[in-house]
């Protein structure tokens, strides 16, 4: 570098402090703590939910006896005498979740197999996208076709006097868990190592063989997950169900009667209620309950998937 | 004159003793290459020196580490500052997904200097500097990744120069370089040493010996021999040392 | 049977049972559209209801669903990408940081109506916001919580460490080495969850029930503290709880929300393909 140069370009230089001190970094500071705080707004919001609805679903019982709210059977919360047992509410519950598992584990696992080992490439990618928008669809949306298209169908197809059945919401709440059974198996499937693969057929095993012997095996702790959130999933959907089906809280005797679920019976009668009254709080037991079913379900799913992780390394 | 001065640094990740008993002195204006076998420390004993290490949990340091007569693991040193003393170049480039400009004017602006007119000036004399300027003059909106490899390493070179280190710690610069890139690369280094301390991590013998004023050899975590470059390569007094360089150079 | 056969077969069957899902999804979109669009026009977007909701348009509930989509956002995004922001680049691996991605992962399985009677008891009734879009808001804000930070976890996970430390490396600090390198390069995965997140915001109709949805409010809401009518509760009662409702109108509805909720869809899945990220975030 000539003098003139040299002239110009010593006018903006760094300083450095020969000292390194470490200068006021209040700044700094302020933002570590501030994403901290931050960092656990979720356990907050979690902590709250479970304080806010266990606590006043709790005082159901000043007026409730504990085994007249879980083990009988009639639920009539608006009666001159009313009665709270969620039996009921909790047989519609599983019956429509267990028709919609039923229907939805065969064919999500099926169809994670096909698209992520068998559908060509440009196929699999349409059928995700497909199945994508699936789970986009707002269940308001599948309540209304449940309402016009379904319901009547069912009630034709199996010439039964009423389309809005267990069975009916048991279709719609399928149609709803199963994009998240294949999205989750099909990650499960895609992560198996591609060695594994490739032993298997380097022995001579069919593509077929691979799959069924040693793919679905090793994603066995993805695949059950999968079908864990898809049962969190369902029994946790409301306004499909609520649509369709039928709404009587009774014991159902088959697929094909009326029922009430808990989802639907809060979303269904909380706007009647009076704040603080015995049907208020008997709702947010019902609540209570929901969120305990799916935190348990959602928890041992996580804990299944990591311990496939930690044994299949 | 010394620039920096390390004494008996020991360095553990969890249980694994990575570095033992290092001592070495960096002079200024002068190129020290750090030498030895792959895992052997070289690397992590770079990083030591711009405190690189504190990003990883579970790194304990130990011994001293001077830079003139400030001990960089103090508690009241401001890590920002040290780094901006002792710049780093890198084993692959890895300039931001910004334009050439800005991807020099990076450091100076997290610095506090924002007239358009001393980064202008920041800008070119740091990519003069690093020998690049006539490639980039006229493209310096351009995005970085637009610039051929060897481009690349010399663009990050530039913006290291662009804070003003006195140090300037370089992490195997052409290990994913061609030989002409890094024949440029190497000629930049003698230029600079004009004016820095460096320290060059290098697999290469050829390039430590090309280089080099100085070098250590690092084994298992531990100096084995440091010295002039010349004696080192010509007259090694560790027998490891020996067979370690006359394998090399077949 | 042949080794080849069987591998034949298997593969029809589970083609087949991919069909299974495929049909009624392809269903579930023509429907809606096929017999949907004949409703759509000007008047019908624009216009309010009237005679009842058996006439006119449902502008005020798509203007509610709108307004609620950025109550939404505007808390969920900071708090989501924050929360993300802690989790890759400051917690450390103890008890918190587990207890944290427990309570995520719990909170993307808490069912929506529950979130519902929660919003309703917190902020519609105990901090007194009443039924409004501040409290509907809140609730859903809440709800897409978990899929704002699971994405922008991803995608800040996804940066290179490279860059992190050719920045720290020049003294920048650790915050200015994010909000000026990683947020920067994670902004296309934070917005695509973003986006779908939104989606699932505007289809929600559980938590809305009971924190904000008006059944009929044939004018705009003019502030945050107002009730709105919202598309899917709209869409809700318009199928199931009022009788002699005209079909075109709840086709109308129908396609209009899926039409909201779709666009919002295929604006993350085009950034998701443009930006080549990972198939979900």
């Amino acid at each position: 570098m000539g003098d003139t140069e040299k002239a110009i370009y010593s006018k903006t230089t760094i300083s450095h402090r020969k000292d390194l001190k470490r200068s006021n970094r209040l700044g700094e500071f302020l933002i570590e703590k501030t994403i901290f705080l931050i960092g656990t707004t979720a356990i907050i919001i979690l902590g709250l939910i479970f304080y806010y609805l266990v606590s006043t679903g709790l005082n159901v019982f000043a007026t409730v006896s504990v085994s007249e709210f879980f083990a009988s059977i009639g639920w009539f919360p608006v009666s001159s005498n009313p009665k709270y047992g969620t039996v009921p509410l909790v047989v519609g519950s599983l019956m429509v979740t267990m028709g919609a598992i039923l229907i939805s584990v065969p064919i999500g696992i099926g169809s994670a197999i096909y698209i992520s080992e068998v559908a060509p490439q440009k196929v699999r990618t349409v059928l995700k996208v497909i199945i994508e928008f699936l789970s986009a669809v707002p269940s308001v949306v599948l309540g209304f076709l449940g309402i016009v298209v379904l319901s009547n169908w069912v009630r034709i197809t199996f010439s039964i006097p009423t389309g809005f059945t267990a069975f009916t919401g048991a279709i719609l709440v399928s149609l709803m868990a199963l994009p998240t059974i294949i999205s989750i198996s099909d990650d499960a499937i895609a992560a198996v190592p591609k060695d594994y693969r490739d032993a298997s057929l380097a022995l001579g095993a069919t593509k077929w063989e691979t799959i069924r012997y040693v793919l679905v095996p090793a994603a066995s702790p993805g695949i059950i997950a999968a079908v864990m959130l898809g049962v969190g999933r369902a029994i946790g959907e409301t306004m499909a169900v609520l649509m369709v089906t039928g709404n009587a809280a009774q014991i159902p005797d088959t697929m094909f009667t009326s029922v009430r679920t808990m989802t639907a019976t809060i979303a269904a009668e909380m706007g009647d209620t009076v704040r603080n009254d015995t049907h208020y709080f008997a709702l947010f037991a019902i609540g209570s309950m929901l969120l305990f079913m799916t935190t348990v379900i959602n928890t041992i799913a996580d804990y299944v998937v990591t311990r496939g992780k930690k044994g299949g390394r | 004159m010394l620039k920096v001065t390390i004494s008996d640094l020991n360095l553990y990740y969890e249980e694994f003793h990575a570095l033992k008993n290092i001592s070495l002195d960096i002079e200024d204006k002068e190129v020290t290459a750090l030498i030895g076998p792959s895992g052997c420390g070289k690397s992590t004993f770079l990083r030591t020196i711009n405190r690189m290490n504190d990003l990883i949990d579970d790194v304990k340091i130990e011994g001293l580490v001077m830079l003139e007569d400030q001990d960089i693991y103090n508690k009241d040193v401001d890590v920002a500052a040290l780094r901006r003393r002792v710049g780093m170049v890198f084993q692959k480039p890895n300039p931001f997904l910004k334009s050439i400009y800005e991807n020099v004017a990076y450091g100076p602006r997290r610095y506090g200097i924002k007239a358009k007119n001393q980064l202008d000036e920041i800008v070119e004399r740091s990519l003069k500097k690093a020998a690049i300027w006539e490639e980039v003059e006229d493209r310096l909106n351009k995005p970085a990744l637009s610039l051929s490899g060897g481009q690349q390493q010399r663009l990050c070179i530039a913006r290291a120069l662009a804070m003003e280190p006195e140090v300037l710690l370089m992490d195997e610069p052409t290990a994913s370089l061609d030989p002409i890139a890094t024949g440029r690369i190497e000629e930049l280094i003698s230029q600079l040493k004009k004016d820095y301390a460096i320290i060059i991590v290098t697999h290469s013998m050829q390039q430590a010996a090309r280089i080099s004023d100085k070098t250590a050899f690092f084994l298992m975590g531990e100096i084995v021999e440091t010295g002039k470059t010349k004696e080192v390569f010509t007259t090694p007094k560790d027998k490891r040392t020996e067979d370690y360089i006359t394998g090399r150079f077949g | 049977m042949g080794k080849k056969f069987k591998e034949k077969f298997a593969f029809t069957i589970l083609a087949l049972i991919t069909m299974c899902v495929i049909i009624p999804a392809l269903f579930i979109f023509s429907y809606i559209i096929y017999n949907g669009i004949g409703t759509i026009s000007l008047e019908f977007i624009f216009g309010s209801p009237t005679k009842g909701m058996t006439e006119g348009g449902i502008f005020p509930a798509i203007i509610g669903t709108m307004s609620l989509i950025v109550g939404t956002i505007v808390f969920a995004l900071p708090l989501g990408v924050g929360t993300a922001i802690y989790l890759v680049e400051y917690a450390k691996k103890n008890v918190l940081t587990k207890l944290i991605s427990l309570a995520i992962l719990n909170l993307a399985g808490v069912p929506s109506v529950v979130y519902g009677l929660f919003g309703l008891g917190l902020f519609v009734l105990l901090l007194g916001f009443g039924s409004s879009i501040l409290s509907g808001s809140l609730t859903l804000s809440c709800l897409i919580l978990p899929i704002i930070i699971k994405s922008s976890e991803a995608a800040i996970k996804s940066v290179p460490n490279i860059y992190r430390e050719a920045s720290l490396a020049l003294g920048a600090t650790k915050w200015q080495t994010i909000y000026k390198i990683v947020l920067p390069a994670a902004m296309p995965g934070i917005i695509t969850g973003a986006i779908l997140g939104i989606g699932r915001a505007a289809g929600e109709t559980a938590a809305i029930l009971l924190t904000v949805a008006a059944f009929f409010l044939p004018r705009l809401p003019d502030s945050i503290m107002d009730q709105a009518m919202v598309l899917s509760y709209h869409l809700y009662i318009i199928s199931s709880q009022v009788p002699g409702m005209p079909d075109a109108i709840k086709n109308g509805t129908a396609l209009v929300l899926l039409g909201v909720v779709g666009i919002f869809f295929f604006a993350a899945t085009v950034i998701r393909i443009k930006y080549k990220l990972a198939n979900r975030a």
